[in-house]
């Protein structure tokens, strides 16, 4: 254990202990993660283009500072000292924070996201901002103004999106751990692709004060690992009221890390399951149906009962859903005008303050950014609201009935994080449709608040890729996603004989 | 389209055909420390944006928190307007481009205000109008912009523009009333009278700085003239920046006459909003706001719901001052003032310091003979505002305490005052100092005793014999020869000196 690409390969749990057992120094295992960035990342043309700015040496100065305080011998947090990537969509003082958008080039935010705020505290070194779609509009990252984040599975696949970046550096063991944002699926749906695990905690759990909103009612942050234990770790660091974000949530969630340890015992005797019938059928890729249900059966002999649930409103979840965020992203996009920040573009002659307004947003937003727009302004005219946005909101009220009355049979509900494994980069790109429905099944979460996570259940039979399988919680029962995502981890790793990621193909080195 | 014909219609001649139907929306800046949704501070007169932080600029990631302290005083003032308090209610985003405004949205209030269904009585010339409140509600302020170049300020042909951001997210609450029917001729002062009696309830309470010239209070002035007697309401015009009670009115005024010489034309009037002029006592078009402009509101997604309790709400109840206008018949009943006494008292804006002089002990003639005076001459001549004159209310009363004892009279107590402006301590202090007191030397006063012993023979051998008791009678004269400057105590004294 003694080159770097040896540290890269270890859970943030196991570089925990390393460094508290003085077995390596956090300079030396952040150091072995900006290598290993340099071999595989590339840029927007090849590589992984996980990273859309590496902080080289601020990271090293907090690694260096974090091996000072253990040799001060003070009180550390037990994750300090293991560096972490942050989607670029949450605020970093002194950071470059661009959303994936050109109308934020060359912003440098002047504060902390709350959750960037509790990731220094607590001294993990930020090696940089990852790659997303533009303001987490998608499920490729091929909508990001700086390029494409490339599967490591399959270069020539998407690695999910909107956080295809935050995924794509855990899986290449760029990042021990990642921050992401899930609005509609952008944290699942890429571990789901990626081979990774990924958690939506519920609505309010973590603090969303600095998360440049996409979507305010339905954004929400969270953890981004390779193992379950790993995202416990993580959401109990960046979680917890915040007094700065109103919506947060004032009470504490049972223990995550207990959930994880007890679940990883591989024993869900008790356990109610319910499988979501309305997520799954037409337009479901065999290949991922037949690891799902092999995933349910390995629950089963855990001791979990499982029974079908129906959850009839779902099926009007995307409708309700691109209702919502577009009304809402549209009045928060409204901000980038170029009158205090940003990119700014003046027109020829004598412009007045509205004409630099609209060259500016013209300039700088992309297609699928003014999709979203147009959209959220056309269901919010008046005239419109009642029947567009007025009438999704009364929708989303009948999806919380559904969870709430499925939850009073049922423990979780699981369901496959996404319809589909990895497709190609560009197959969706002309149909926003076809990419829409690759969230059909992480959406519900979003409307109702509750929490979900996405953990590997393997590879599909047809192409080789990775397939997610999703648990959902009562709001606030996050701990329940992590019990049942350990079980289900513990168990097909035993199977597979070590994780999944194991199998993925050796990058090739491109520097 | 009637900009370019400024014929207006005699007032007396617009009550002959048309029905006023009067509506006012007032804006008040609350004083509160900071602002509606960041610890920014309030104060006045800082340097352009020095108080921003990422959420009043409204920076990427930022969020809003809602002030509490805000929520009280709307609270307060809606209770104090009679309205009711909303059991549950949400902020909603007003969604526009302008540069001014950080976010472009403005967070605001919709179709859930925090106060609805209020009223308040105006009285004008001894009779009282109900003015029904529709609504209070809270929102923050915008940035101010400041254009440079060109020939009029605005925003149309400057070089460029400045903006101050300090000014964005000041807590406001907005005050609109339902239309004011039936005002007719009385239209102008009711206009008037509410803005003035609203502004009166606002200090009252202590919402507020509740300066309109420093737009602290912000009028817009809504008018619609119909047919006379027809019942129905017309076409209205917004009038902004009438940053004046006297403005309010004049602004009602010219409307009224500049709405029937269209209507006369046959022409119809623009729902608009119209710019007042101070200067020339005009209104001129400003951009048309028709029913289709759309600010596409909805519910803020980054606040929860305010929901004050009941139990908060009547304790707040509990803290609201005397109804200003209840206050003054109240006052004027006690302290026996004509009407034309308590309108001095109010024009002068003196009512509160009277009222304070005299429970500082003076009568309420005394006090109000000195404040609508010397000291409301005082304020005229220096331009100064009359409770900033360095007179306090106590120094008042002390000051007539000490004409009462005879202690100075009235000439002596106008250079007392004007030791007060000088900041020379207090009445006693500069009694005392600057030779007003009263003579109290033993030489001046020794003289005047001898001089009264030997005038009053009779007198004074009473007293050798032991009627101490007939000392005052030399005491009495020796005061007169004093002009009243003397000290009783010891002038009684060297008498039994001298005679006993």
């Amino acid at each position: 254990m003694t080159t770097g690409g040896d540290w890269t390969r270890k859970t943030a749990a196991e570089l925990a202990d390393a460094l508290a057992a003085g077995e390596v120094t956090s300079v030396e295992l952040t150091q072995a993660h900006l290598d290993r960035i340099a071999a595989v990342d590339g840029d927007a043309t090849a590589g992984v283009h996980a990273f859309l700015h590496v902080d080289r040496e601020g990271v090293l100065a907090q690694a260096a500072a974090s091996d000072e305080r253990r040799a001060a011998g003070e009180p550390l947090h037990q994750l300090d000292g293991v560096p972490i990537a942050v989607k670029d969509v949450l605020t970093t003082q002194g950071l470059p924070t661009t959303c994936g958008s050109k109308i934020l080039e060359g912003w440098v935010p002047p504060y902390d996201a709350t959750v960037v705020r509790r990731i220094k505290d607590a001294g993990l070194p930020i090696l940089g901002k990852t790659n997303m779609d533009e303001f987490a509009m998608g499920s490729s990252t091929e909508h990001s103004a700086y390029g494409p984040t490339r599967n490591p599975w399959d270069q020539t696949r998407i690695p999910g999106g909107s956080g295809g970046g935050s995924a794509a550096a855990v899986a290449a063991y760029e990042a021990p751990l990642a921050v992401g944002t899930d609005t509609g699926g952008s944290i699942r749906q890429p571990g789901a692709v990626t081979g990774t695990v990924g958690v939506k905690p519920t609505y309010g759990a973590v603090s969303r004060y600095g998360l440049v909103a996409l979507a305010n009612s339905l954004d929400q942050a969270g953890p981004v690992t390779r193992t379950v234990l790993d995202a416990a770790l993580l959401q109990e660091l960046i979680g917890g009221h915040d007094p700065l974000d109103s919506t947060s949530v004032d009470q504490p969630l049972p223990s995550l890390v207990d959930a994880a340890r007890q679940g990883a015992t591989g024993d869900l005797s008790g356990v109610r399951i319910g499988v979501i019938t309305e997520l799954s059928g037409d337009g479901w890729q065999p290949g991922v149906m037949t690891r799902f249900q092999e995933s349910v059966d390995l629950l089963v002999k855990a001791g979990a009962e499982v029974v079908e649930v129906s959850c009839p409103t779902f099926v009007h979840a995307l409708a309700t859903y691109y209702l919502i965020l577009p009304a809402e992203c549209s009045s928060n996009l409204a901000k980038f005008d170029a009158m205090r920040y940003g990119l700014r573009v003046v027109p020829e002659g004598n412009p007045s303050a509205e004409d630099v307004m609209k060259a500016t947003r013209d300039a700088g937003f992309g297609d699928e950014v003014k999709r979203r727009i147009i959209l959220g302004t056309y269901a919010l005219s008046s005239g419109y609201y009642d029947a567009y946005y007025g009438q999704a909101q009364k929708v989303r009220t009948l999806i919380s009935r559904d969870f709430a009355t499925a939850f009073e049979q049922v423990d979780v509900l699981v369901s496959p994080t996404a319809p589909t494994t990895a497709f190609e980069l560009g197959e969706k790109l002309d149909d926003p449709l076809a990419m829409y429905l690759n969230d059909l099944a992480t959406i519900p979460a979003n409307l109702a608040g509750v929490p979900g996570i996405s953990v590997p259940a393997g590879l599909a039979d047809e192409d080789g890729l990775p397939v997610g399988f999703q648990v959902l919680a009562p709001a606030l029962a996050d701990d329940r996603c992590y019990r049942v995502g350990a079980a289900l981890e513990a168990l097909l790793t035993a199977e597979w004989g070590g994780p999944l990621l194991d199998r993925a193909p050796v990058l090739e080195e491109i520097r | 389209m009637t900009d370019h014909s400024p014929t207006l219609i005699p007032f007396d001649d617009v009550l002959a055909s048309y029905d006023p139907a009067l509506g006012l929306e007032v804006h008040v800046e609350l004083n509160t420390a900071s602002k509606m949704f960041c610890g920014c501070s309030t104060e006045f007169g800082a340097d352009p944006n020095t108080q921003v932080c990422p959420t009043c600029l409204g920076l990427p990631g930022s969020m809003p928190v809602v002030n509490g302290k805000a929520v009280e005083s709307a609270i307060r003032i809606g209770l104090a307007l009679n309205c009711e308090i909303a059991e549950w209610c949400r902020f909603a985003r007003k969604n526009y481009f302008y540069p001014d405004m950080p976010k472009n949205f403005q967070t605001s209030q919709y179709d859930e205000p925090i106060c609805f269904d209020g009223y308040m009585d105006v009285e004008v010339e001894g009779e009282t109008y109900r003015v029904e409140i529709e609504r209070a509600h809270m929102e923050e302020d915008t940035g101010k912009s400041l254009h440079v170049g060109g020939a009029t300020g605005r925003i149309h042909g400057a070089d460029y523009s400045l903006v101050d951001y300090n000014r964005a997210g000041i807590p406001l609450i907005e005050i609109v009333t339902k239309p004011i029917l039936g005002a007719g001729e009385k239209a102008p002062e009711v206009a008037r009278a509410y803005v003035s009696q609203l502004r009166d309830l606002i200090v009252a309470l202590g919402v507020s700085d509740a300066r309109m010239e420093q737009g602290s209070i912000r009028a817009d002035v809504n008018l619609s003239l119909a047919p006379k007697g027809s019942g129905l309401l017309g076409t209205r015009t917004e009038t902004k920046n009438v940053n004046s009670l006297r403005s309010v009115e004049r602004a009602v005024r010219y409307e009224m006459s500049r709405h029937a010489a269209v209507l006369d034309a046959g022409e119809r009037i623009l729902q608009e909003t119209r710019h007042w002029h101070e200067d020339t006592g005009v209104t001129t078009s400003g951009r048309e706001k028709s029913d289709a402009e759309d600010y596409r509101y909805f519910p803020e997604p980054d606040l929860v719901p305010v929901a004050p309790t009941r139990e908060w709400v009547e304790e707040l109840r509990g803290t609201l001052p005397e109804n200003p206008t209840a206050q003054r018949a109240r006052l004027q009943a006690e302290w026996g003032f004509s009407d034309l006494e308590m309108r001095d008292t109010v024009g002068a804006g003196a009512l509160a310091l009277v009222e304070q002089t005299v429970a500082a002990g003076a009568s309420p003639q005394a006090a109000r003979k000195w404040w609508l005076g010397e000291l409301a001459r005082r304020a005229n001549d220096t331009d100064t505002p009359i409770d900033q004159l360095g007179v306090t209310p106590a120094d008042v009363a002390a000051v007539q305490q000490l004409v009462d004892a005879g202690t100075i009279n009235d000439k002596l107590a106008r250079k007392v005052f004007e030791g007060l402006y000088a900041g020379e301590g207090t009445p006693a202090e500069i009694v005392e100092k600057s030779g007003l007191a009263v003579v109290s030397d033993d030489g001046a006063l020794s003289t005047a005793v001898d001089k009264a012993i030997a005038a009053n023979p009779d007198i004074a051998d009473k007293i050798r014999d032991g009627k101490v008791a007939a000392a005052g009678a030399l005491i009495g004269a020796v005061m007169k020869e004093m002009r009243g400057q003397a000290d009783a105590g010891r002038v009684r004294e060297l008498i039994l000196e001298k005679l006993t």
